[in-house]
């Protein structure tokens, strides 16, 4: 047991935290959100220099070989700045699904694109009925000689507006909610059929609604076996879970953080709010939850990657349930602390509290991973007492 | 970053577990498991076997019969003994009064009360809250007078918890009533015995006469039964606060209650149905595993600090053990409750004093109501939660 940071770790987390400071101060940020994509197209190259975008992937494709830690750092860090550039989109979830399924010639072709910051990516996954049910698929894939042809509508695709590829499920057999009969499919974002329809979301980032007509997919550009995609998608939401709750805990530091300096310099009555005991109480059960979250995202990351499926999903769900219930407590909070300055959007508090907010919807929110957790008999096994 | 124990790690807890499966008396394992209390002779029996096995107080220093583990070590023993059932080591003796003897006592002292206390052939009580001083024990007001080799202490002391099967108490009484009230506070070392002490069994809402008050007319304590200088004792009483951070939170303990509250809920009909499948409590259940699986991941991260470092410095994350492990405690008992019904209703003192095997109900459920009431003292004793919310608001965030 050792909670102390590797040295490549360390620098790691010093790059991207000296980047952040230099380049995402809050007014540099609104600069950002107006640039035509939304985010910052010459940051998005600083990452790929710094080797950000490669974090997660296998040297071999010219990443960096890092685990859910490394991520871990990275997230903390872009939510703590409120990062607007497609890092969690890209690489967490469409480089994700090449790295989990694709086969090497997939891979050779696809990561090291993303490492050098000329590929982005989008995952096509949900659907307006689908909510958090991940194998609630209609989209559908139907054979066309040794292609295939997609239909349908996928609803919310994080920077999918941006996306230079897309990786869409489509329902090849079985029932609309069936986990068996889905695949995966590798698709030219421009690819004929395919229609965008851009938007911003809460959170000043970026999404799509993108339907699909007829839309073909040569067989090479299937991911993973033909209807067995629901486990690669299962894990690829899990590892989305796992770098939002490094997020998560970025935002909540910050949170915390700008309250409690706020208690100390607004005055009323002549003296600072901070002197006040029914606010000091609520700031530290602001800390409290922080930590509690900050503890969850280290167990996802020794999660993430555990072998057993059921003990991965379960603990999986746990972290979800805390993120979320702690997230939306200091959010809260700092607004409330705040007072009329939190609710305004010139100030920069609010700003995470809606991000918050989004992360616990994203992937499930506590009520579903709750729900799912005890179904499954919870997470304390029968054999950890004497 | 590894948050996966070492192989050395692991074979520790493979010992230690061993050693509680095969050591603990089934009786004393058979009432813990059933909630019920443990009786004097339980407790001096256990500790005699853990004494025997030096493990009594693994945290003293080695030369006073420490273990010389390191703070996972530590926390492992504590995890594992939590999840034996077993019970704690008396901690007046040894999380208390014993570092405290190890720290500032005279030779005479050392030599005289730190194998007694180890081998609990002397049971220490406290004698910290007043009436008047409860959150504020610096305002306390037992006065003590020198009178050539002795003081005399006169006053009132409150909450002397097993008072009535203590041989001695360590006490914080008043020397200097004109000091600053924090200076004039003297740490003494008084013999039950001693002609003038009087206790009075108080009942708490359990039913059990667990805690007394404590009344001093003339008693007279030797001089040589000081710790330390006069005057001082505030410090020597600081001190232990930073002592016992390690198994604060508990996290065995709330484990095996979980565990408990899962498999007795699937003996409770709810609607036809067993309570363990009622989606409702599941749920309850889940989110105190959550939160319990956050603060196991905090403990380490305390315990991997103090493993690391020489001397405590002021970590966030240790009151976050003492405010959410208190909460959590509560709520594992709350839940059992919630399992029991009204199976809970039925008031049944001699057994949860294990004075009779007889018992209304399912025996699980005749302990639950006692135990979730005595559980609301968690979060008040040892600095109540809303003074560990002013201490984190000061020392952390500087408010």
């Amino acid at each position: 047991m050792d909670f102390d940071l590797s040295e490549e770790q360390r620098m790691l987390k010093e790059s991207v935290d000296r980047l952040l400071e230099d380049r995402y101060s809050f007014e540099q940020r609104k600069t950002y959100t107006k640039a035509p994509d939304g985010w910052s197209r010459e940051l998005w190259q600083q990452y790929a220099d710094l080797g950000l975008l490669s974090v997660p992937f296998d040297s071999k494709y010219g990443g960096f070989g890092g685990g859910p830690v490394e991520t871990m750092i990275l997230m903390e860090a872009f939510g703590a700045a409120l990062v607007l550039e497609p890092y969690f989109a890209t690489v967490t979830l469409f480089g994700g699904c090449v790295r989990i399924a694709g086969t090497e010639a997939q891979k050779d072709a696809l990561l090291p694109k993303i490492g050098e910051g000329k590929l982005l990516g989008a995952f096509a996954h949900s659907e307006r009925n689908s909510r958090y049910d991940l194998a609630d698929v209609q989209t559908t894939a139907k054979k066309d000689g040794s292609d295939w042809v997609l239909d349908g509508e996928k609803t919310v695709v994080i920077h999918g507006d941006c996306a230079d590829k897309l990786i869409v499920s489509g329902r090849i057999s079985g029932g609309q909610r069936d986990k068996d009969g889905i695949g995966l499919f590798l698709v030219d974002a421009k690819a004929p059929g395919v229609t965008r329809k851009g938007y911003p979301t809460q959170d000043s980032l970026r999404a799509a609604d993108i339907t699909l007509k007829g839309v073909k997919v040569a067989a090479g550009d299937m991911l993973g076996e033909s209807g067995k995609a629901f486990p690669i998608i299962e894990r690829v939401a899990q590892s989305a879970i796992q770098a939002l709750s490094a997020e998560a805990v970025g935002g909540m530091q910050e949170m915390l953080d700008i309250t409690v300096e706020y208690l100390k310099t607004r005055h009323q009555f002549g003296v600072p709010i901070g002197s006040f005991q029914a606010l000091q109480h609520r700031a530290v059960d602001m800390l409290v939850a922080t930590e509690q979250a900050r503890s969850m995202a280290m167990f996802a990351a020794m999660m993430v990657d555990e072998k057993d499926d059921a003990e991965r999903a379960k603990a999986i769900n746990a972290v979800k349930v805390h993120i979320g219930k702690s997230g939306r407590y200091v959010g809260q909070q700092s607004i409330q602390l705040h007072g009329g300055i939190g609710m305004t959007l010139e100030y920069k508090v609010g700003h995470y509290f809606i991000r918050s907010t989004m992360i616990e919807i994203l992937f499930g929110d506590t009520d579903h991973h709750l729900a799912a957790l005890a179904r499954a008999g919870g997470l304390i096994a029968p054999g950890t007492t004497a | 970053m590894d948050l996966r124990y070492t192989p050395a790690e692991t074979a520790f807890r493979e010992e230690v577990r061993e050693f509680f499966r095969t050591s603990l008396p089934a009786d004393i394992r058979r009432k813990q498991e059933l909630g019920q209390r443990l009786a004097k002779q339980d407790i001096v029996t256990w500790q005699r076997i853990l004494n025997k096995k030096g493990w009594a107080a693994p945290m003293w220093p080695v030369e006073y019969g420490g273990t010389g583990w390191d703070a996972v070590r530590y926390f492992i023993f504590r995890e594992e003994l939590h999840l034996a059932y077993a019970p704690d080591p008396l901690g007046f003796n040894v999380n208390l009064v014993g570092p405290v003897i190890c720290a500032f006592g005279t030779r005479e002292q050392k030599e005289f009360f730190l194998p007694k206390l180890l081998n609990l052939d002397i049971w220490f009580c406290q004698g910290f809250s007043e009436p008047g001083s409860g959150s504020d024990l610096a305002s306390l007001k037992t006065r003590a007078v020198r009178e050539g080799d002795h003081y005399v202490v006169n006053g009132q002391k409150l909450w002397t918890s097993n008072g009535h099967n203590a041989d001695w108490m360590f006490a914080l009484v008043r020397t200097d009533p004109n000091a600053k009230k924090q200076r004039g506070i003297t740490y003494l070392l008084i013999d039950m015995r001693t002609p003038g002490l009087k206790l009075r069994p108080i009942v708490t809402l359990d039913g059990d006469p667990h805690t007394n008050e404590s009344f001093f007319d003339d008693v007279r304590v030797p001089v040589t039964n000081r710790i330390g200088e006069e005057n001082k004792g505030w410090d020597y009483a600081k001190f232990l606060l930073g002592n016992e951070r390690a198994g604060v939170a508990r996290v065995g303990t709330c484990k095996r209650r979980v565990l408990a509250a899962r498999a007795l809920a699937a003996t409770v009909m709810v609607d036809g149905k067993p309570l363990s499948e009622n989606a409702r409590f599941r749920e309850k259940l889940a989110l105190i595993e959550v939160e319990l699986q956050a603060l196991e991941i905090t403990n380490m991260m305390v315990v991997d600090k103090m493993k690391k470092q020489v001397g405590y410095q002021q970590d966030p994350r240790a009151s976050v053990l003492k405010i959410k492990g208190s909460e959590l405690q509560q709520a594992t008992l709350e839940i059992l409750l919630e399992a029991a019904g009204p199976s809970a209703i039925p008031r049944q003192l001699d057994f949860l004093l294990a004075q009779t095997d007889d018992v209304i109900g399912p025996d699980w459920a005749a302990t639950a109501a006692p135990n979730y009431f005595f559980s609301r003292a968690i979060s008040i004793f040892g600095g109540s939660n809303e003074i560990q919310h002013n201490i984190v608001s000061k020392a952390v965030l500087g408010l």
